[in-house]
């Protein structure tokens, strides 16, 4: 008989015995009739007599096939399952709660898991470092960059010179056009030099790397191919190894493809191509480059620091900004390596974000956890007289105990598997939503440790809300059975962990309360904050880029961009479009220098401005406004005019007032330089702020699509964002509408990254939206949480008390008076709460401070409308109850004596 | 021990066994009767024994059999050597023992 046999063919099990124990006993019995010559009764019991006891004898006789262990605990689930499906309302409620709590936990703790524990998807990434810079002498800079970016010189200095690197590279994204395949299309070429795939250390999936030579000047013009646009372009072909495609209108060799998920830092990019820079033609400046470097085993960051300090004179010694120039002017940046992690770098500052809303979702779970310990309680109550029938026929303390838990942990389990599955659906739902600012997303899934957290969780949270009741009941056993359901008033003791369950939930859902309504508050602030911009949703931006290859003269990509503009412009429903190079919130660095005005002497350097390259009607089409002075002019671009627009906050800075900046000077060089002329400010322009509704708007000089200077002669930027305003912004047909249009000034310009501004800003409040979302959510589901929780321990003191409310009313109490009482006991418990819930919040919303925007983390208004919420809930929920106690017909409530 | 080696000797129904027993010892063990159960199915599970139903040919009433497996023949024989030889070094203690202790 195998074990299956044994538990679940009991019943023939025992059939068998008790037939052969009756036979035996049969047989017996009329032996003794035949040789004792006894009454059959006689028989029978002299029979038993000789035989013991049966049932004894049968059990032991079963007990050798049981598992007992097994077997009891099947018994118990039998048992537990029979009671959840004789309650489906207190079964459902606990396992939706419990699935929410456990679901919300399990997903908060993957996304935190993907994100911020688990190593980068390259091998030994912990080697892996970003080779940043901090130049805390370069004025200004600091404003709108995060540390200094490497040139491609010091590239070669690091390399060359460098003791503590296995490898190390520059790299950076770039935008090309590639043509030659059906329609042209904007690519992302993530731009490498040597040393950086060696630093990632990930094998090409068909062909091979870029090799050293395909790294030379002038050396085989080979790219890789991503394995998305690989997929995309090609169908997963893997004859394209050694296809020649046409980026930047230059032909280039396909030699390999990189495999799934591969991402060079956190950029996605579709062709991955050399720089290829000549050594020798590279000045100290340019610093555009994100550097990436892999330490040797056993090498520290410090170590690495003091290796890269040491070879930063080496760099000024080796390059040179050109004949005449100081190479050691840089050494009043004070440029000092800060060299971190690159997961640090990715991961950046969203742990913050990450680890409130985890606390946050941590917080709800054990309120749902209090909550149903609380319904757990009032179950094991109703159940007083059964437990202590069973006590007083013998069940141990520990045999109820352990039901009691026993059930706890089934309801979490089952909990934990709902929760599992709510957690998979809203980790797709927010993989789709994609909120901004939120690294590694791709690398988010729910793996074995999720899973494994999620079981741990739903464990830990069934004992925490299963020991409460079962500590309490099986501990009173003595004094149970004499009360049964007569209990007059509801005794102290009895109510006193309730009581301690609804304080807590008071308090915790204070806490998140306050650290929403202050989400709500910063959001509010960003939102009041002017962006430089007017009615986004009618905004539409595309970027097109014209390489070098493809037209070599700036004044004619000016005229080619000038023809888009009107081609543009002639759209039905356009009002108005202009391009610059950088848009607002886009996300991207800027362009950048040092300015100097006219009539001003400078201690060390000038502040250093954020620069923009404008065509005439771009501030126009976004909606700036211009305080003083006019708008560029084409006429003014293509003859060159020396004219600048500056924002209101550089005017006031440097001339006290915008109306006062207008015919004011400046230029790029302290010194007269021949052919450099003194720029005139014509106009004065409103901030814009360009890094984000959260960050201050930075100090620019816009200046004209082309201009001329004497180091990099006529100039224009290679790639524009173009802005149209429109109220059919945003549709595909007006999409469309847009790319034939710019295809009529040039069939082979590809419109790229079509946004409005309305997408672009809210990705820009991204970031607080989406902690907002994810508190608010919390927060609510806190609220309704305690609200229950209030209103259960009210509505069962009221029925607990039915008597004693008859009576009071018997003798003359008014109703009001009795609502009165409930109420007030409820208020006096969210009292308690409050005062500990305040206490904990301000401690909380420090720990906040980083994520809030205009609104102190002890803001007056958020730390008195919470409480005063909560107050005016607490209320509501006790009224009811209370409500119906006052209505308790006093014969009604005493005919039960 | 004792059911095995009954068994051995031929199969036998539960409340034969009870009877065989107490037979062969001439009464002098008398334990409770019902005691047998328990001990026949420890060695069911332990697959020393099988049983089948059958009709008894004396009463005419549905017994289960129990009959010894090769498993309990050698079990037994394992036993009884291994009892032998307990007896064996019992006797050689208490032998001596009592010589000197009544010489």
């Amino acid at each position: 008989m195998s074990w299956f046999d044994r538990v679940f063919r009991r019943g023939q099990l025992e059939g068998e015995l008790s037939e052969e124990l009756r036979v035996h006993i049969e047989e017996r019995t009329e032996q003794l009739m035949r040789l004792e010559n006894l009454s059959r009764e006689e028989a029978r019991q002299a029979a038993l007599r000789a035989f013991g006891n049966v049932t004894l004898l049968q059990q032991k006789s079963r007990e050798v096939w049981q598992w007992f262990w097994l077997e009891s605990i099947l018994a118990d689930l039998k048992f537990i399952f029979r009671r959840l499906r004789k309650a489906p309302g207190f079964s459902l409620t606990v396992l939706l709660t419990l699935a929410i709590g456990i679901g919300a936990n399990a997903a908060v703790f993957t996304v935190v898991n993907s994100v911020l524990f688990k190593p980068l998807p390259y091998p030994d990434s912990d080697r892996i470092v970003s080779l940043s810079l901090n130049a805390p002498g370069a004025a200004g800079l600091a404003n709108f960059q995060k540390g200094l970016p490497l040139s491609a010189s010091m590239y070669f200095a690091f390399s060359e010179n460098n003791r503590t690197f296995q490898s190390l590279g520059i790299w950076s994204m770039n935008k090309a056009n590639l043509t030659g395949l059906a329609q042209p299309e904007q690519v992302n070429v993530a731009l490498i030099t040597d040393g950086v795939l060696e630093t990632f250390g990930v094998p090409p999936l068909a062909g091979r790397e870029l090799s050293v030579a395909d790294h030379a000047p002038n050396g085989p013009k080979n790219v890789m191919l991503s394995y998305g646009y690989w997929q995309r372009r090609f169908g997963g072909d893997r004859s394209v190894v050694g296809r020649t495609i046409i980026i930047d209108s230059r032909a280039r060799t396909i030699v390999g493809i990189m495999p799934r998920g591969f991402r060079v830092v956190d950029h996605d990019f579709d062709v991955m191509a050399p720089f290829a820079f000549e050594r020798n033609k590279q000045p100290l400046a340019g610093f555009g480059f994100q550097g990436i470097g892999r330490l040797k085993p056993g090498v520290t960051i410090q170590q690495a620091n003091a290796d890269i300090a040491r070879t930063i004179p080496i760099w000024m010694d080796s390059f040179s900004n050109g004949p005449g120039s100081d190479s050691h002017w840089y050494v009043k940046w004070r440029i000092t390596p800060d060299l971190h992690l690159l997961k640090q770098e990715i991961v950046g500052n969203v742990g913050n974000v990450l680890w409130v809303v985890m606390g946050t979702i941590g917080i709800v779970l054990l309120i749902a956890c209090v909550n149903v310990a609380n319904l757990m309680l009032v179950r094991a109550e109703a159940r007083q007289v059964e437990l202590s029938v069973r006590a007083a026929l013998g069940a141990g303390r520990g045999r109820i105990a352990r039901e009691m838990i026993f059930e706890s942990v089934v309801l979490g389990l089952i909990g934990g598997v709902f929760g599992t599955a709510i957690a998979a659906l809203g980790l797709r739902f927010l993989v789709s939503i994609g909120p901004a600012n939120l690294p590694r997303l791709q690398e988010i899934s729910l793996d074995r440790g999720s899973i494994l957290f999620t079981l741990a969780l739903s464990v830990a949270s069934s004992l925490f809300f299963g020991s409460i009741p079962a500590w309490k009941y099986s501990r009173s056993n003595a004094t149970v059975s004499r009360g049964t359901t007569r209990t007059s008033g509801a005794t102290r003791e009895r109510n006193r962990s309730r009581n301690i369950l609804v304080v807590a939930q008071v308090a915790m859902a204070l806490v998140l309360l306050v650290c929403a309504v202050l989400m709500i508050r910063t959001f509010q602030q960003l939102r009041m904050v002017e962006p430089g911009f007017t009615d986004p949703a009618d905004l539409q931006t595309v970027r097109i880029a014209i390489p070098e290859s493809f037209l070599s003269d700036s004044r004619m990509v000016v005229r080619l961009e000038n023809n888009v503009v009107d081609k543009l412009a002639a759209i039905p429903g356009v009002t108005s479009v202009g391009f610059a190079q950088t848009g607002p919130m886009e996300g991207d660095g800027h362009g950048w220098n040092l300015i100097y005005v006219e009539g001003k002497t400078y201690a060390g350097d000038p502040p250093i401005r954020f620069y923009n390259y404008i065509s005439p009607g771009y501030l126009h089409a976004l909606g700036a406004r211009l305080i003083a002075g006019r708008d560029f002019t084409w006429q003014g671009a293509y003859n060159l005019r020396p004219e600048l627009i500056v924002s209101e906050n550089l005017a006031r800075e440097e001339w006290g007032s915008a109306g006062a900046a207008i015919g004011k000077r400046l230029r790029e060089t302290p010194r007269e330089t021949p052919g450099e002329p003194w720029y005139e400010v014509v106009g004065v322009v409103q901030d814009v702020h360009y890094d984000g509704v959260g960050e201050a708007a930075p100090a620019v000089v816009y200046w004209p699509a082309l201009i001329h200077s004497p180091w990099m002669g006529t100039y224009t930027p290679r790639s524009s964002v173009f802005t149209l305003r429109s109220n059919r912004a945003g549709t595909q047909a007006f999409l469309n509408e847009v790319q034939q249009a710019v295809w009529s000034a040039n069939a082979d310009l590809p419109v790229a990254s079509p946004r409005t501004m309305q997408e672009i800003y809210s990705k820009s409040l991204a970031r607080t939206s989406f902690t907002l979302v994810l508190l608010g959510i919390a927060a609510s589901m806190a609220l309704a949480l305690g609200i229950i929780g209030i209103y259960g321990v009210i509505s069962y003191a009221v029925s607990r008390r039915t008597r004693e409310i008859g009576i009071r009313l018997a003798l003359g109490a008014q109703k009001s008076e009795l609502r009165w009482m409930f109420v007030r006991s409820a208020l006096a418990l969210t009292g308690i709460g409050i005062v500990i819930g305040l206490g904990a919040a301000a401690g909380v919303a420090r720990l906040m401070g980083a994520l809030l925007f205009g609104v102190s983390p002890f803001d007056p208004v958020s730390f008195a409308a919470v409480p005063l919420i909560l107050a005016a809930a607490a209320a509501l929920a006790s009224f009811l109850p209370a409500h119906r106690a006052a209505d308790i017909n006093p014969v009604d409530a005493l005919k039960g004596e | 021990m004792m059911i095995l080696e009954s068994l051995r000797r031929q199969p036998a129904h539960g409340y034969a066994l009870v009877q065989h027993i107490q037979q062969r010892s001439n009464n002098l063990l008398q334990v409770e009767e019902g005691s047998l159960y328990p001990a026949l199915q420890r060695l069911l599970k332990s697959k020393l024994v099988k049983a089948e139903w059958a009709v008894s040919t004396s009463t005419n009433r549905r017994v289960r059999i129990y009959e010894i497996t090769k498993a309990g023949i050698h079990h037994l024989e394992h036993e009884l050597s291994s009892f032998d030889r307990m007896l064996e070094g019992i006797q050689m203690v208490l032998g001596p023992a009592r010589r000197t202790a009544n010489p």
